[in-house]
């Protein structure tokens, strides 16, 4: 039961960010996929994870990684330690939305996050069927997921907003990892933001 | 892939004629190092792995000897073919630290100024100082740098301090259940074990082999309460919880509870065999411990020139040496942007769970050494 396991198609536009030589810190790394695709191309990176068989995944694949729960903050790394910090797919899954927004801008020099966009238009018309959405970005039983909160685009943008964080870059995309370049509430399955602190 | 024993071992000693500078300003004229080697340095000298242990451990870590099969080694169930450590890949030495008192030079050991035991005159050692004496052993073994330096606790440590000393020398750094330094609270339980060596009537000054006794009330309070601190709270409610033991009296003094019976139990059969000198050099090299003192208590500055990668692994419930102290030692590498893996294992075991057979502790340390190229 994991996001992890899914193509992950966030993960090269996420890459397209970033700069060989920089660093990463990536929250929920899983089994290290996006470390591991990060070092081929020169970043150095380190990954925070809470599951323990992900933990294990991971250094089998020869990342860093750091277990520890993101829920309770970022307290053990410094301000702007990062060049980058990674959530990918994960925000959706805590409870603490605005204290990691806060903590990730805090030790990284900006952040990428993504998240399944609730407001996608198979969502919709799920729920205006009457039932919760099922999909290849949400891809849980009602009753069987790890998902807490559910949020649109344009509710992260107004929370980023209130927040005085920054939007630097937008890409969006269908389910099957197409580029979304219009409508993209609506056409947009997964959303993909570089974000920084305001002035 | 089948686990297995390293088998019969045998334990083997290099003498070292040129003297040893320690910390403290003394020197050792002429030492000895007892240790044992498992499996086979390979063409390139590229597989050897450096296992250092902790307060009361040795250099048999694994194996066990032909004419007493059943002492088997301290970390037998990580290390050999097949196991975490791998024998059929590397080549693991195992070494009984200076000070010690299982065939390393130590205070039990004859003072060749004197002719007598060393006692009471043999140098205090640091963690610094075995790792120095290590070295030297490497280069009498041909290794000029290990795969990976390894170590649970006080053992851990010296894995920690190789990398700051030696950092050529150490390509990969375990350190499992350890800190980079002791709080008060941990010198204050080293203290009272001391304590109870240096105030027992027959350990006359650290110079009780010329009397023919042994301090063995003292040693056995010592190793009660360290023995103590090494388990959980939970695990000795499971364990013990208020048992008693069935043929014991009640309204007096004697062993009812049977975690007495345990205690007394553990702290006799160490205070059977362990010296009392050793116990007190060995508990003040984990006093001193500390790297960073010497750049004003910054860790990460102290770490700055290791160039090994490290993996640290702590116990849920080991209070001795908390999680939280291992991820000092993590959060400083990451601040200096090395690499490192950290894994906090859920155990019920308290500090001796780095002992422990562990699943997932062990998939861990297999899964990082498996990454090692040799």
């Amino acid at each position: 039961m994991t996001t992890h396991t899914l193509k992950r198609s966030d993960f090269d536009v996420i890459a397209s960010w970033m700069k060989p030589g920089e660093s990463v810190l990536d929250l929920g790394c899983g089994e290290g996929e996006l470390l591991q695709l990060l070092g081929e191309r020169g970043l150095r990176g380190w990954g925070v994870e809470r599951d323990p068989g992900l933990v294990l995944a991971a250094v089998e694949n020869g990342v860093n990684v750091i277990q520890s729960d993101l829920e309770a903050g970022l307290a053990g790394f410094e301000n702007d330690a990062f060049d980058h910090v990674v959530l990918s797919r994960t925000l959706q899954t805590m409870r603490h939305t605005q204290q990691i927004l806060a903590e990730m801008l805090r030790v990284g020099r900006e952040a990428v996050v993504s998240f399944p966009n609730f407001a996608y238009w198979k969502n919709r018309m799920a729920v205006l069927n009457g039932r919760m959405p099922v999909s290849e970005d949400l891809p849980y039983q009602w009753y069987d997921t790890p998902n807490v909160r559910f949020f649109t685009m344009l509710d992260f943008e107004g929370l980023c907003e209130g927040m005085g964080i920054v939007i630097r870059d937008r890409q969006v995309l269908e389910e099957r990892g197409g580029i979304v370049t219009e409508e993209a509430n609506f056409l947009g399955s997964l959303a993909v933001y570089r974000i920084g602190r305001g002035r | 892939m089948t686990e297995g024993s390293v088998g019969c071992v045998t334990p083997q000693r290099q003498a070292f004629d040129a003297p040893l500078a320690l910390a403290s300003g003394a020197s050792l004229p002429r030492w000895e190092l007892a240790y044992e080697t498992y499996g086979t340095l390979n063409a390139a000298r590229s597989n050897a792995i450096l296992v250092c242990h902790a307060l009361s451990g040795y250099h048999h870590v694994a194996g066990h000897y032909a004419d007493d099969p059943k002492n088997v080694g301290w970390w037998d169930n990580m290390i050999g073919p097949g196991k975490p450590i791998d024998t059929n890949r590397f080549f693991v030495v195992g070494v009984n630290n200076l000070g010690g008192c299982h065939g390393s030079t130590g205070p039990s050991s004859i003072n060749p100024a004197t002719g007598q035991p060393w006692g009471a005159d043999f140098p205090i050692v640091t963690v610094d100082d075995w790792v120095n004496a290590q070295a030297r052993l490497a280069d009498a073994l041909g290794i000029e740098t290990w795969a990976v330096v390894m170590g649970g606790s006080l053992g851990g440590m010296q894995a920690l301090q190789w990398t700051i000393d030696l950092p050529e020398r150490v390509r990969h750094a375990l350190v499992i259940a350890a800190a980079p330094k002791l709080t008060a609270e941990n010198i204050a339980f080293n203290d009272v074990a001391r304590q109870a060596i240096l105030t027992d009537p027959e350990f006359h000054g650290g110079n009780f082999y010329r009397h023919n006794v042994r301090p063995v009330r003292g040693l056995r309070l010592a190793r009660m309460l360290g023995h103590i601190t090494y388990l959980s709270d939970d695990q000795m409610a499971e364990k013990f919880g208020r048992k008693r033991r069935p043929s014991a009296g009640s309204y007096g003094f004697g062993v009812e509870f049977e975690i007495e019976s345990y205690l007394h139990y553990q702290g006799d059969k160490f205070a059977g065999y362990f010296d009392a000198n050793t116990y007190l050099l060995m508990t003040k090299a984990l006093d001193y411990f500390d790297p960073a003192d010497a750049f004003d208590g910054d860790l990460a500055a102290a770490l700055a020139r290791a160039k090994a990668k490290f993996f640290i692994a702590s116990f849920t419930t080991d209070w001795r040496f908390s999680p939280a102290r291992s991820r000092e030692i993590v959060n400083a590498l990451v601040r200096n942007k090395q690499s490192v893996s950290y894994a906090e294992i859920t155990s019920p075991h308290g500090h001796d769970a780095f002992l422990m057979d562990d699943h997932y502790y062990h998939a861990m340390v297999a899964a990082y050494v498996r990454n090692i190229k040799t």
